[in-house]
């Protein structure tokens, strides 16, 4: 029997569909959180879940709620994992939110900041770092600030052509891309040369920082990639109506619906680029997530950048978090670095999603 | 409302404008017709200063009495709305959100209420509702030309630049197409400039015709006096044919000499 039920109205459906998007976004931060928690709890110390989300939330608590936690585990839980899950999800948020924003600006979806040679760039100055011998001559820690910096310094470095070559009158989308690639494959070969020259210790240093790994995160260097985060992720939200017009039809159309092409490709594109650097330089490449995590949040609450940006940043993060929690787990003692679990976790997410939804993907 | 005199538009070396004069009324449709490389596609972008026009080049053009060089970037895209040629993929953009974009340059802090509802008008108003929530890639040559119109009606501007609005269209959404930029022109007052290939539907929907060779105006007015076997031969190399149905004109192209 067919039941006569009355078509919702437009402004319904619409409203619907804010509906869901904001559950989605509320769903996301829960799992994320619930993840966080998850990997505080597991390691070669198991601690309860409890425990671990109430050291999470430790600075906005009062100091009463934690008083029945032991000592050693709320050190365990602050000095060591914590910093490295923070920096799991300000690496996994910061490189999606990049992702996302450069595949709007040059309306492709193929590019992300791997593609534009900023990671390459970057392992470039740390293996330069590795290479110079820093590590042994200054002592072990401020070698490690040295390949940090050599690598940040390398990567604004590429990000630095990237724009000079971008801001050039008449250069499309399109050739900024294939630019990108062009030193993708210059600092690649960079750094290959480098591996050339390199001493047989030297060289496992270099291809243990390209892998890309959280091992040893600081709460210093999680104040810094943090930080940079947390300044540019609004302002890239701000240009959220601008990312639209620019994937709805490139630079015409963008500044056919009002928008300074100029001036916003270039500050979105600086803050991607200072994200991607400041991430980077400290957890060394972790390649994927920038290109993939975008794509994920795209099929599953499409396209429209004031929903996309914050989505993709929780897509990112649970991706590089739960990656670097079955790294840590899987083999352990072995930390399988987070760089390569990425790989493994994601695509075959990845090619289900795209499988399963190639109608919606315009692909 | 829109005037234009004396444009001359360089690309390099080369003059693709020469000394343009062209007048668009309130809620008049112009149809801009010529062969391919006659400069049609950029008249279009210069007026609305996609293609920056120099000015040392003496160019007036004026719209409503406003110097179109003068006015801001978002002053220029509340008076001009544009639908251009080509749309390539558009990054998974649900329809209701490409279309919503016709209201950035209007968005103030508290217009969201205001914008929906101009939006949700439009959406009705190009019969679009079933399409809304869905991505505008999967859509038909068709309805993606609807949904551009339905962008540029929200944007609520003074003039209305349609380049070959028609040109990947089957007769019926030909047809649907260019009722809409006739309803458009109706119901805002809007000035109506459509560069467009088909003589005889440019003839049909447009108040008057420009017709343009080489970056020059050949001849304009009335379809009548526009489209004449000597235009025509003159412009496109092609003896042709006109006749009409009633006020309804059709051009047989016969050969090329």
């Amino acid at each position: 029997m067919k039941m006569d039920i009355p078509a919702p109205t437009l402004m319904q459906s619409l409203q619907r569909h804010q509906r869901r998007n904001a559950l989605a976004m509320i769903a996301g931060v829960a799992l994320l959180i619930a993840a966080m928690a998850l990997a505080g709890s597991l390691g070669a110390q198991k601690l309860g879940m409890a425990t671990s989300l109430r050291a999470l939330f430790a600075p906005l608590l009062p100091v009463a709620w934690l008083n029945d936690i032991p000592a050693w585990q709320i050190s365990l839980l602050q000095q060591l994992r914590l910093p490295r899950i923070v920096m799991a999800v300000v690496a996994g948020a910061g490189l999606a939110l990049a992702g996302v924003a450069m595949q709007g600006i040059t309306r492709n979806p193929l590019v992300s900041p791997y593609t534009v040679g900023i990671s390459p760039a970057a392992a470039f100055g740390a293996s330069l770092a590795i290479l110079s011998g820093a590590t042994g001559v200054a002592g072990a820690w401020s070698g490690l600030y040295l390949t940090v910096a050599a690598a940040f310094a390398s990567a604004v470095l590429c990000a630095t052509l990237v724009l000079a070559f971008s801001a050039l009158r008449g250069v499309s989308a399109t050739m900024l891309v294939l630019g990108g690639v062009g030193l993708t494959y210059l600092f690649s070969a960079l750094t290959a040369s480098v591996q050339f020259v390199a001493t047989e210790q030297q060289l496992a240093a270099i291809v243990q920082w390209t892998f890309g790994s959280l091992n040893g995160s600081t709460w210093n260097e999680v104040a810094v990639a943090g930080g940079v985060l947390l300044l540019g992720a609004p302002l890239l939200q701000w240009h959220a109506w601008a990312l639209n017009a620019f994937a709805a039809g490139g630079d015409d159309i963008a500044a056919s619906l009002g928008f300074a092409v100029g001036r916003v490709r270039t500050v979105v594109t600086v803050v991607a680029v200072m994200i991607t650097a400041a991430v980077v330089s400290f957890t060394g490449v972790i390649g994927f997530v920038g290109l993939v995590a975008p794509h994920i949040a795209r099929l599953l609450i499409g396209g429209d950048h004031r929903w996309l940006l914050p989505f993709s940043a929780i897509v990112g993060a649970l991706l590089v978090l739960l990656s670097d929690m079955a790294g840590r787990l899987l083999f352990a003692p072995v930390i399988i670095p987070v760089g390569i679990v990425v790989a493994y976790v994601g695509v075959p997410l990845f090619l289900h999603l795209l499988l399963s939804s190639r109608h919606k993907a315009g692909l | 409302m829109l005037n234009i005199s004396g444009l001359h538009y360089r690309h390099g070396k080369r003059l693709i404008l020469d000394n343009i004069d062209l007048q668009v009324g309130a809620g008049e449709i112009v149809g801009l017709v010529g062969p391919n490389g006659a400069g049609k596609s950029t008249l279009l972008k210069c007026i609305n200063r996609i293609n920056r026009v120099m000015p040392s080049q003496h160019a007036r053009m004026t719209l409503a009495g406003d110097n179109l060089q003068d006015m801001s970037r978002r002053n220029l895209a509340r008076a001009i709305a544009y639908v251009p040629q080509h749309t390539g993929p558009a990054m998974s953009l649900r329809v209701a959100d490409m279309i919503a974009l016709g209201r950035a340059p209007h968005r103030t802090w508290n217009s969201g209420e205001r914008d929906h509802r101009i939006v949700l008008d439009a959406i009705e108003r190009l019969k679009l509702q079933e399409l809304a929530l869905r991505p505008y890639d999967e859509l038909s040559g068709g309805e993606r030309q609807r949904v551009l119109l339905a962008r540029a009606l929200v944007q609520q501007g003074r003039l209305l630049l349609l380049d070959e609005p028609t040109s990947d269209l089957d007769l019926h959404h030909q047809l649907e197409a260019m009722t809409a930029a006739r309803e458009i022109a109706d119901a805002q007052g809007s000035g109506v400039l459509i560069a467009i290939h088909d003589l005889a539907l440019a003839a049909r929907f447009a108040d008057r015709l420009v017709m343009l060779r080489e970056g020059r105006v050949v001849a304009q007015g009335h379809w009548r006096e526009v489209l004449t076997p000597q235009h025509i031969e003159a412009v496109y190399g092609v003896s042709a044919r006109i006749g009409s149905d009633g006020d309804i004109p059709y051009v047989i192209p016969l050969r090329t000499p």
